[in-house]
């Protein structure tokens, strides 16, 4: 037996994933359907020397890791809805504040308490627009094992490159289901350690002053540089400022370092696109159901191909337009009222030939779900 | 090092009011690191929202300016990320006992290594003047016209009731003693908590005819009293002034480390 | 192989959770094969009829949740009642004759089992009544072997109590058999 085979469940996974990143300080909140999250890393953090606290609440526990972030340190949180709603303030703060770390909500039904142990995709807009204020958001998603743990490597990644919280946008049934996970030896998936500055002590360092390639170099709490961290609008000092042209020059700053930036965030897994007539879009345990349509429908010649997103937000508008050019249809499957469905219609131009296939009952959608509406599209009648 | 040499000048003037109490607990937390001797580079000032947070800005350490509420939350991250660090937290009565009053019990039970400085002038000052939850019964404030029915508490007594190791009070006219007790809640290994009462001529002085910033401090003066006191004992309305806890107890990111080699002898 | 899509049920307490991880555990560590297992959870899961779905095959699994089984595993009435209708046409029905009375006829291949009382008489320890249960399933669909069980068994009990669970596993086998 390869001894890095794992059966187990999607949560777990998530956390293996997190500790291959680095991860070293986690703190967090009971919630289902995210607990085994904060369980497993209760064990496994500080026999590797990390550090896990559970908090008072959701809110604390957002808060913690931007402290223990400033600290050097690679910082994660996870929650599920409710629990994503109550840490939005403290989200926004990290964006302003431009401070790595990764929040993962694996979904259940809401809104409020809603479904606690149920499937459903509805945090997508949230995720993307949940704090105040405009603002550019990463968020990342994924469907099967492999991939959630890929993934989450990659959410670490991304929130020390761009300096930025990374939302990790699971659900339940990846979340709960147990599949084969082969966990990758080190240095396979290269990772993207903090980006320290070389100013040296003595010399002025500007905690704020993007580098030319838009990169910020960081500097520990408890190091040679003493700087001012701060949720106000704020110049490169990190000292608070309402001048018209520090504060539009951040807001710029913040946006357009992930905007301009789709390309290189952007993940997504394509199947039989080539020469689909119909395109599904989906992602998260939805893709699943979709992809077992696809795979099963393709022997028989009907031309379905799957694009499988990945990167939720920044939304992948030129993308999904170029996949979609030749489709007939698009058909977009997800656990929501078509959260999703709406940015696609907008990215692929003429709305009418994208239509939605999805469940909002708590129930996982089946490939019986999708195939009918298939059928109605296609003409063939309910 | 000179006082001087911990402030931040590039960033003055500062916001407060002229009278407002929050300099002089600036510059009495100054003097007691000063007198401690502590390096710039080992002090992490973590604050909320609010005029007393504003300290954080004008300080030469590093600073962490949060959110209304959260500053323990965030601190807590920053000492367990790095115990070696010395966190202080100043933060206002709103801050800290209202949108914050659950990181604050919760950090008192955990017994984590931070020195709370409360800075209590009994209203929300940033936002002109609405009562808090240290105002108390019958005083006036912009959101109580005719008269605030909410009842205080003691701030004290609540973060002693939570576990806190280190409790004291005292005031912003008693500077020297606020230097005395600030220096020891840094030095004590644990929760620390240091209420020093403060005025604010502008809203709460105003409000209740409490007259100006030097009245106001007479009032703290005249109103307040050593611990256990004669005084005291003859006039319970006194409020008393001083330690009233110092206990040794596990410290939280001391406890984590014994959890951590545990661990680690485990696996 | 054929695709082999599997439900057990019964309630809280009787290890069928615990029996469809270990068997899907050992189908993907020791067999190579791929599998998926899901269970209910919440409050239904507190009380009623527990349920866990697995799904073992050669090829990538997509869809993780059984709709229709060819193997429904029931251990409680009210887990019968509650489910036997989902059972693909044709599927193996496995039902313990101590808690089940099978009242109408699916069609399926019927099998009700003296797994319980079996392990009662011979154990005397309720606790293995699931282990029983994977050796009757494992001797009557050969999904995988005995010994891959075992080997994640290893991994989950204390040693103290790997004979017992071995011993178990065997009369599941024995029994299997003679339903085959």
């Amino acid at each position: 037996m390869d001894k890095n085979i794992r059966f187990i469940q999607g949560n777990e996974v998530c956390v293996e994933g997190a500790l291959y990143a680095g991860l070293d300080f986690f703190a967090g909140y009971p919630i289902t359907p995210s607990t085994e999250i904060a369980e497993h890393l209760s064990s496994r953090l500080p026999r590797k020397g990390g550090k896990f606290i559970q908090m008072e609440d959701e809110i604390a526990s957002m808060c913690a890791i931007i402290g223990a972030s400033l600290t050097g340190k690679k910082v994660m949180t996870a929650t599920s809805g409710p629990g994503f709603s109550l840490k939005q303030e403290a989200l926004g703060y990290a964006i302003m504040t431009e401070i790595p770390c990764v929040i993962v909500n694996v979904q259940r039904g809401g809104p409020s308490t809603g479904l606690p142990t149920s499937v459903a995709q509805g945090d997508v807009m949230q995720a993307r627009w949940g704090t105040h204020g405009d603002h550019a958001m990463i968020v990342l998603t994924a469907s099967n094992h492999q991939d959630v743990f890929a993934i989450t490597v990659e959410a670490f990644n991304l929130a020390e490159t761009y300096r930025t919280p990374v939302v990790l946008l699971f659900d339940e049934v990846v979340g709960h289901m147990r599949e084969k996970l082969v966990i990758p030896e080190p240095g396979v998936i290269p990772l993207v350690e903090r980006l320290h500055t070389s100013v040296k002590d003595g010399v002025d360092y500007h905690p704020y002053l993007p580098r030319e390639d838009g990169r910020l170099p960081m500097s520990d709490f408890g190091g040679v540089h003493r700087y001012n961290v701060t949720g106000l609008f704020h110049d490169m000092w990190g000292f608070p400022s309402s001048k018209p042209e520090i504060v539009q020059g951040l807001h710029r700053h913040l946006v357009d370092k992930i905007r301009n930036n789709v390309n290189q965030i952007m993940r997504y897994k394509e199947y039989y696109l080539d020469d689909a007539e119909c395109v599904l879009i989906s992602y998260g345990s939805s893709a699943r159901s979709a992809l077992h349509v696809v795979e099963q429908r393709r022997p028989r010649g009907e031309r379905l191909g799957l694009l499988e997103l990945q990167t939720l937000w920044p939304f992948p508008y030129q993308m999904i337009k170029d996949k979609c050019k030749h489709a007939k249809y698009v058909l977009v499957v997800e656990m929501n009222a078509g959260q999703v469905l709406r940015a696609v219609k907008r990215a692929v131009g003429d709305p009418e030939r994208v239509f939605l296939a999805n469940r909002v009952d708590g129930v996982f959608i089946t490939p019986t779900d999708i195939r009918n509406i298939l059928r109605i599209i296609m003409g063939k009648g309910a | 090092m000179a006082i001087k040499d911990y402030i931040r000048e590039r960033f003055f003037p500062h916001l407060w009011c002229p009278g407002c109490g929050h300099g002089i607990v600036m510059n009495g937390m100054l003097h007691a690191i000063e007198k401690l001797g502590m390096s710039r580079n080992e002090i992490v000032m973590v604050s909320g929202i609010g005029c007393s947070s504003r300290i954080s800005c004008y300080v030469d350490f590093h600073t962490l300016h949060t959110i209304h509420g959260r500053a323990l939350a965030f601190a807590t991250g920053v000492k367990l990320g790095l115990p070696e660090l010395n966190v202080i937290v100043p933060m206002g009565d709103g801050d800290a006992l209202a949108i914050g009053g659950n990181h604050f019990i919760h950090a008192a039970r955990r017994n984590i290594d931070i020195t709370a400085i409360v800075m209590n002038n009994r209203v929300y000052g940033m936002t002109g003047g609405q009562f808090s939850p240290l105002s108390g019964y019958g005083t006036k404030a912009t959101t109580a016209p005719y008269k605030n029915i909410d009842h205080d508490f003691d701030i004290a007594q609540l973060a002693m009731a939570a576990g806190a190791s280190f409790v004291a009070r005292t005031t912003a006219y008693h500077v020297k003693q606020m230097t005395d007790i600030i220096r020891k809640a840094i030095l004590h290994e644990g929760f620390s908590v240091v209420e020093i009462l403060t005025q604010c001529p502008t809203y709460f002085g105003r409000k209740n005819k409490l007259g100006d910033a030097a009245e106001m401090m007479e009032w703290f003066k005249d109103f307040t009293t050593p611990i256990g006191s004669k005084a005291k004992k003859e006039n319970d309305d006194l409020i008393e002034r001083g330690i009233f806890v110092q206990k040794e107890i596990p410290e939280y990111c001391e406890e984590y480390d014994k959890i951590i080699e545990h661990a680690m002898k485990g696996s | 192989m054929e695709r082999c899509r599997m439900v057990f049920s019964g309630s809280g307490g009787q290890g069928v959770i615990t029996a469809a991880i270990v068997l899907a555990e050992a189908a993907v560590l020791h067999e190579g094969l791929m599998a998926v297992q899901s269970q209910a959870y919440g409050p239904e899961a507190r009380g009623g009829a527990t349920r866990s779905d697995i799904i073992i095959a050669d090829e990538t699994i997509n869809f993780p949740k059984v709709l229709q089984p060819n193997v429904l595993v029931c251990l409680t009435q009210e887990a019968y009642n509650k489910f036997y209708t989902i059972i693909r046409p044709g599927g193996t029905l496995i039902t313990d004759t101590r808690y089940v009375k099978t009242q109408r006829k699916a069609d399926a291949l019927q099998k009700e089992i003296p797994m319980f009382e079996t392990v009662m008489d011979t154990i005397g320890k309720p606790i293995v009544f699931n282990i029983c249960m994977l050796g009757t399933l494992l001797a009557i669909t050969e999904i995988i072997q005995p010994d891959s069980v075992m080997k994640v068994l290893e991994t989950r009990i204390p040693s103290g109590f790997l004979d017992m669970n071995r011993e178990a596993l065997g009369l599941g086998m024995q029994l299997g058999a003679k339903y085959k």
